[in-house]
């Protein structure tokens, strides 16, 4: 165990930054036993929390394994497959009146007009018959309205 | 160099970059984000390490630019809250208690200094290192590290001193 008289000493060196490493090993030694010169005491709790302070540790993990570029193949092939899926089901062209005309002669497009005007018609003469119903409605409107 | 080698060599150095980190940014989480990523970065440079002398200095350092860096932008970002109202001591505690606190009141003392006497303080009485070994790492001159040291060393005892007189008075 040092003397005080040699801690006195060494913690003079101590403040001026004089003292070796060694020197600076024997003061904390000193400050951490159970006992220390009470005109020193007020010292001890610099080196003692030097000394706790080294125990602190790391304790984290760190991946080292450099990411491989997983996302970046990834997205090309992504790219990729996009690409061609959409090269394959590219919806065919639809057909323009060209082929319609290549298609058919004049006269089916003619007699395919004159059905189709027909239907038209027809389909008017019903919808006009329908618009009695309307006349029937109203006057059971009538009645229902009267009582 | 290979992950294992690396590992070798990083190893015993990375919980002083750690304490340094934790030094400088105070908080845990902090200093735990700050050194991995200065693990990582020295990973990546894991190619040209073997050319490096010092390889623990230059961690060393990157850490403290690193969390510098750090410090500035989160000035610049942040309002700083300051803890100007510690809560008071109780004077009926436990000698041990007390003990303990003042312990503790070194850690804080150790915050309010400069950033500079702090890493000087914490590099050689933590983990002391030789006058050249931080004059290197912090890219001082031996002798500013001594001044730098002498004056933190006296700054902490000075404000303990006060403390431990305010606990009596």
């Amino acid at each position: 165990m040092e003397s005080d008289k040699k801690i006195e000493e060494l913690l003079e060196k101590y403040f001026e930054a004089t003292a070796t490493v060694a020197e600076e090993e024997t003061l904390r030694t000193y400050f951490s036993q159970e006992s220390v010169a009470t005109h020193l005491a007020q010292y001890a709790p610099m080196f003692q929390y030097f000394t706790s302070a080294k125990e602190e540790r790391f304790t984290k993990q760190v991946p080292l394994k450099p990411k491989r570029n997983y996302f970046k193949w990834a997205s090309i092939a992504a790219a990729a497959v996009l690409l061609v899926g959409l090269y394959m089901n590219r919806p065919e062209a639809d057909p323009t009146p060209d082929d319609l005309m290549a298609m058919y002669t004049p006269e089916e497009i003619e007699s395919a007009q004159e059905a189709l005007a027909m239907l038209g018609m027809n389909l008017n003469k019903g919808t006009a018959q329908l618009s009695h119903l309307g006349e029937f409605e109203k006057t059971t409107n009538k009645f229902l309205t009267k009582e | 160099m290979q992950q294992s080698e690396f590992l070798n060599v990083v190893m015993p150095f990375k919980d002083k970059l750690f304490r340094l980190a934790k030094r400088l940014l105070v908080s845990t989480e902090e200093a735990e984000d700050a050194t991995q990523e200065i693990l990582l970065k020295l990973w990546s440079k894991n190619k040209v390490m073997e050319s490096y002398n010092n390889v623990e200095a230059f961690a060393m350092t990157m850490t403290k630019n690193f969390c510098l860096d750090r410090l500035k932008s989160k000035q610049a970002n942040n309002l700083k809250l300051v803890h100007s109202n510690y809560a008071e001591e109780n004077s009926g505690l436990q000698t041990q208690l007390e003990a303990k606190d003042s312990v503790d009141w070194v850690q804080k003392i150790m915050e309010d200094l400069p950033e500079q006497q702090k890493m000087v303080l914490q590099l050689r009485d933590v983990e002391q290192y030789d006058y050249d070994e931080i004059a290197e790492m912090l890219d001082m001159q031996p002798t500013a590290v001594r001044v730098a040291l002498s004056r933190a060393r006296k700054l902490v005892r000075e404000k303990l001193v006060q403390k431990h007189s305010y606990g009596i008075g």
